[in-house]
């Protein structure tokens, strides 16, 4: 089955290698791949590649690549979801998955590897199992602290009794042995949303795509029973119909196969036992119908002097939010026509700031309110190209490169699709312990939310 | 052995698999392959793994069949990627006779696929997406309706972007063309250069069916001015017109004013292609071609010289007095001046030719202009799904057919040993035949005097020098009906030490096959099995290189029992 596997850095510096079957190369296999893969041609794809008999497998997480090698024809899904599993477990035993935990906690790598894969072929990927027969200790950078109020990352913000965790809260070795009870019984729950938008250049919406997914980190004792509930009215597919009014719905639902299905029909209750660790709960997908609107509208209007070269874009960008909510880190980049060297530009509020850089300009919003509508003028010069004049072609198209404008937010507090948790409750205390912090957070972020101009 | 959840399903697993005392009896076999399947407590790693080795497994009847199916259901709806496609597989091989079973699978896996495909994990949707083309193959309208997930993102890789753009082109249809085009229109302009080029030749394959639309998008294209568009757009126009001769008259109008913006190899020689076959529509076509003679000297690309002069003298055919003289020049540059060649020569037969006289010209240059069914061709419509299903969820869709096939020619090579090219090679996993019929086949040595000797190895050039110089010893004909798998037969026969040389494959029409054996007194026996389906026999001609009628009655007898028990076990 699988023949080795490795973990590069980014800069292609092996941080682990193990080789389970002895049967192909030694070491240099891994700087091979990382010539191989940084000399590959644009067009043929890095995923599968293959060299003197073998196949090179990889993936990309947290800037590590992570490779396998294996001489015979296998399944690809099944190999990605390993590799895509092995990732979330070295997450969970180190606390997070990076240069800098690896090179910390290289024992307890190879340990884990042992466990988990026997001359190549899977044993377990199952936290729980790996427990009893793991005994390295995980080595953490610095001692967690409440107090250290970082920007909001993944697990960890705000919860009903508003008290904020810091995003460094859920990244943390999950099976520590620490002596420290209190800060063991935590569980994070995420419902994070991608939206995928693209807009025509008349203004209607060509194609929208959320994707949502529910994903828990539970640092509780495995076997903890827990309910999750969600909104009511929430419908699976175009026809069916619960409670009054358009209600909510999604079009198609997977889940975990831990979870126990009996109340989802009644109350869109899930339960389950999660074991320590990460987890995805719940995948939905909803398609072309949103009830909510868009969360950004652009209007631009481009004026173009052929003559002069000189180009200028007026951007208004129109938040549709309700007024409460707000959007984060908005960023607007727009490619720009070839050998634009500088622009001006006037912007209407003073923390907006705007810069060419790479051919492209960047508009960076910190934060937009609800209902609020922001505007830029940008002037720039585009150099003729060389030949005769072209006739023929209407003065009103923009000039060739001057792309597709393409968003990227955060939208705290806020799922397009509508669908929200309405409690966690765990079923029994862990004993003599103080009761569980319980962190819901709701997110959604651009996935590529593209306007055309 | 894999550990798949617990020391009881490793232990049923083996002994289905290994015990020849279960093997035998058909109801054992059975009940247990039905309870491992049922083995809950199986972790995703488990099931992919059993599924992989159900895929060995041939069952016995068709209620049989449908009672796997139902129980592996369940699998289609795991969580798990690698679940789901290794049972969809599986269903796809086990229900290889029943086409409709195979098309309801694959609507059911087409959510999981299209869910892979916009997963965050690029390399998932990469390789969903080779699947999702494969699948494209057998059932273009498959993903029709769904054809909005398949537009590319801006922030997306190049290589899935160049997936996306090839199954847009194969999935479009009359409903869907139109947002369809528009989108790949929006490409075009795209400031990557290589993926601008692909948008192109995916409208110039959309264009074989929708032609008109795609014609004109193409012209508008030809209005900017951008040189990477123009050289791809007379490219993609050069095929077109050879295959819908429909929109010569479209393209000739377009073509004036493109040879300003053409600086690359490929794009000036199909701009001159179409100036010489469709020169006579084209106003100012001979004077394109002036230019081109006139910077014959600094023109790099041997190629395009070539093309020139079987472009000018196809122009001078149909307007003689505008051409005569830059002919004149041009045949004089590439016989006296010119160092490639290759150009030379060409230059040479042509002078040659029109010195024997215009009607030959006429004769050799004047081909068709157009084939319509070469486009018939190059895409066979629909290919069925068996032809591809033992390829789903493996490498092999993830490379291409055509790079596979290198590949594992150059892994094959190292890996096995001296093996003769011809026979088609023993996979381990080859069908589970039940013991009961090997014991039955087993039998035949021992009757007759006959012995023949394992192992035998014969070379294809000796095989066929001594089939040529031998006469046939001894014909039959044998009942025949029906559909076989190759490799069982050929199994078969190595039970009883024949050795199979050549055999054509499963489904070729006629089906042949050669075979030898040698018994241990040196006697080779050469054999022929021919089989036409329509008179339903198989013809058997066996040759003998030493005369000796009673071994070769055994021969034949042995021979016989074989094929009838291929022939029972088949039906």
């Amino acid at each position: 089955m699988i023949s080795q596997f490795f973990i590069l850095s980014s800069k292609g510096d092996p941080l682990i290698y193990k080789d389970f079957r002895g049967d192909s190369g030694g070491r240099d296999v891994a700087e091979l791949f990382y010539r191989k893969l940084t000399g590959l041609p644009g067009d043929e794809s890095p995923v599968v590649m293959h060299h003197e008999g073998r196949h090179f497998i990889h993936i990309r997480h947290s800037g590590l690549y992570l490779v396998v090698t294996t001489s015979e024809n296998v399944s690809p899904f099944g190999l990605l979801e390993l590799l895509s599993r092995l990732a979330t477990l070295l997450g969970d035993y180190c606390g997070s998955l990076g240069e800098g935990t690896i090179s910390r906690n290289v024992a307890l790598v190879y340990e884990l590897l042992d466990e988990v894969l026997d001359y190549g072929y899977v044993q377990t990927t199952s936290t729980e199992m790996l427990r009893n027969f793991i005994q390295t200790e995980a080595v953490v950078s610095k001692p967690f602290s409440l107090f250290d109020l970082s920007s909001v990352g993944l697990f960890g913000a705000e919860t009903q009794q508003s008290k904020v965790a810091p995003s460094s809260a859920a990244s943390r070795p999950v099976l520590s042995s620490r002596s420290d009870q209190s800060q063991k019984n935590e569980v994070f729950l995420d419902v994070v949303e991608r939206l995928s938008v693209l807009i025509a250049s008349n203004g209607s919406l060509l194609k929208v795509d959320v994707q949502g997914e529910i994903r828990l980190k539970s640092f509780l004792p495995s076997g903890s029973e827990m309910r999750i509930g969600l909104t009511e009215e929430f419908c699976v597919g175009k026809s069916e119909l619960r409670g009054y009014g358009p209600g909510i719905r999604v079009d198609e639902v997977s889940f975990h196969s831990f979870v126990n299905l009996d109340e989802f029909e009644s109350h869109r209750i899930l339960r389950l036992q999660p074991p320590q660790g990460e987890l995805t709960v719940m995948r939905y997908q909803l398609s072309d119908d949103l009830p909510s609107p868009l969360p950004f509208r652009l209007f631009p209007s481009v004026q173009w002097d052929r003559g002069s070269g000189r180009l200028q874009v007026y951007l208004k960008l129109r938040c549709d939010l309700p007024l409460k909510s707000q959007a984060l880190n908005v960023r607007l980049h727009l490619p720009l026509p070839r050998g634009v060297i500088s622009l001006s530009q006037e912007l209407s509020s003073p923390e907006q700031k705007a810069e060419l850089a790479e051919g492209a300009l960047r508009w960076d919003l910190p934060r937009v309110q609800g209902g609020s509508q922001l505007s830029g003028l940008f002037q720039m010069d585009v150099p003729r190209p060389p030949g005769p004049p072209s006739h023929g072609l209407s003065t009103s198209a923009p000039p060739l490169g001057l792309g597709p404008a393409s968003l990227s937010f955060e939208l705290p507090r806020h799922t397009c699709s509508g669908l929200q948790v309405r409690f966690l409750r765990l079923a029994f205390r862990p004993c003599g312990n103080a009761n569980p912090h319980k962190w819901v957070r709701h997110l959604s972020h651009s996935d590529a939310y593209v306007i055309r101009i | 052995m894999p550990y798949l959840g617990s020391e009881d399903v490793v232990k049923e697993l083996k002994k289905a698999l290994c015990n020849p005392h279960i093997q035998a009896d058909r109801l054992r076999y059975r009940n247990v392959i039905q309870r491992v399947i049922r083995m809950s407590k199986l972790d995703q790693w488990g099931q992919a793994e059993v599924l992989n080795f159900l895929l060995r497994y041939q069952p016995r009847s068709e209620e049989e069949l449908f009672d796997i199916l139902n129980l592996l259901d369940s699998f289609l709806k795991s969580g798990s990627p690698g679940v789901v496609m290794g049972a969809t597989k599986l269903f796809l091989i086990l229900a290889k006779k029943f086409p409709h079973v195979q098309t309801d699978v694959l609507v059911r896996v087409k959510g999981p696929l299209l869910a892979a495909c916009s997963s965050e994990s690029r390399e998932l949707c990469f390789v969903a997406l080779c699947h999702v083309r494969q699948i494209l193959h057998s059932l273009p309208g498959h993903f029709s309706s769904h054809y909005k997930k398949f537009f590319c993102s801006y922030s997306e890789p190049h290589y899935i972007k160049l997936q996306k753009v090839e199954v847009l082109c194969e999935l479009v249809n009359d409903e869907n063309v139109q947002q369809v085009l528009e989108e790949l229109r929006g490409y075009c302009t795209d400031v990557s250069a290589d993926f601008a080029q692909a948008a192109i030749f995916a409208i110039g394959s959309i264009a074989r069916t929708y032609t008109d639309q795609c014609v004109q998008i193409l012209t508008e294209l030809l209005g900017l001015r951008q040189e990477h568009i123009t050289t791809v757009v007379v490219q993609t126009f050069r095929d077109l017109v050879w295959l819908c001769p429909q929109c010569t008259e479209a393209v000739c109008q377009a073509l004036p004013g493109c040879e300003e913006n053409i600086q690359d190899s490929e794009g000036k020689q199909a701009l001159i292609w179409l100036l010489g076959v469709h020169g006579e529509r084209i106003p100012n076509a001979p004077y394109v071609l002036e230019d081109f003679v006139e910077n014959v000297k600094s023109e790099t690309f041997p190629a395009v010289k070539m093309e020139l002069l079987t472009a000018l003298l196809r122009l001078f055919l149909s307007r003689p007095a505008e051409c005569q003289d830059m002919l004149g020049r041009l045949l004089y540059y590439c016989i006296e001046e010119e160092k490639d060649m290759a150009v030379r020569d060409r230059g040479l037969f042509y002078y040659r030719l029109l010195l024997v006289g215009i009607d030959e010209v006429k004769r050799i240059l004047c081909s068709p202009k157009s084939d319509p069914t070469l486009g018939l061709l190059e895409d066979p419509a629909e290919r069925p799904v068996n032809s591809w299903a033992s390829d789903f969820n493996t490498l092999v869709p993830v490379y291409g057919k055509s790079r596979w096939a290198t590949i594992s020619k150059c892994h094959g090579a190292e890996r096995c040993g001296p093996e003769l090219p011809k026979t088609s090679s023993f996979a381990a996993s080859g069908p589970l035949i039940p013991e009961e019929n090997k014991e039955r086949v087993q039998e035949v040595p021992d009757s007759g005097t006959l012995m023949l000797v394992p192992n035998l190895q014969l070379t294809a050039d000796y095989f066929e020098k001594t089939w040529l110089s031998l006469k046939v010893a001894h014909q039959q004909v044998l009942p025949w009906q029906g559909e076989f798998h190759p490799d069982t037969l050929q199994m078969a026969l190595q039970v009883v030490n024949i050795q199979t040389i050549a055999m054509s494959r499963a489904g070729a029409r006629p089906w042949k096959a050669y075979l030898s054996a040698q018994d241990d007194t040196g006697c080779l026996f050469l054999t022929e099995l021919l089989w036409k389906p329509e008179n339903s026999e198989m013809q058997i001609s066996v040759k003998q290189n030493e005369t000796r009628t009673e071994t070769l009655k055994s021969f034949i007898s042995v021979l016989e029992t074989v094929i009838g028990t291929i022939e029972e076990i088949k039906s």
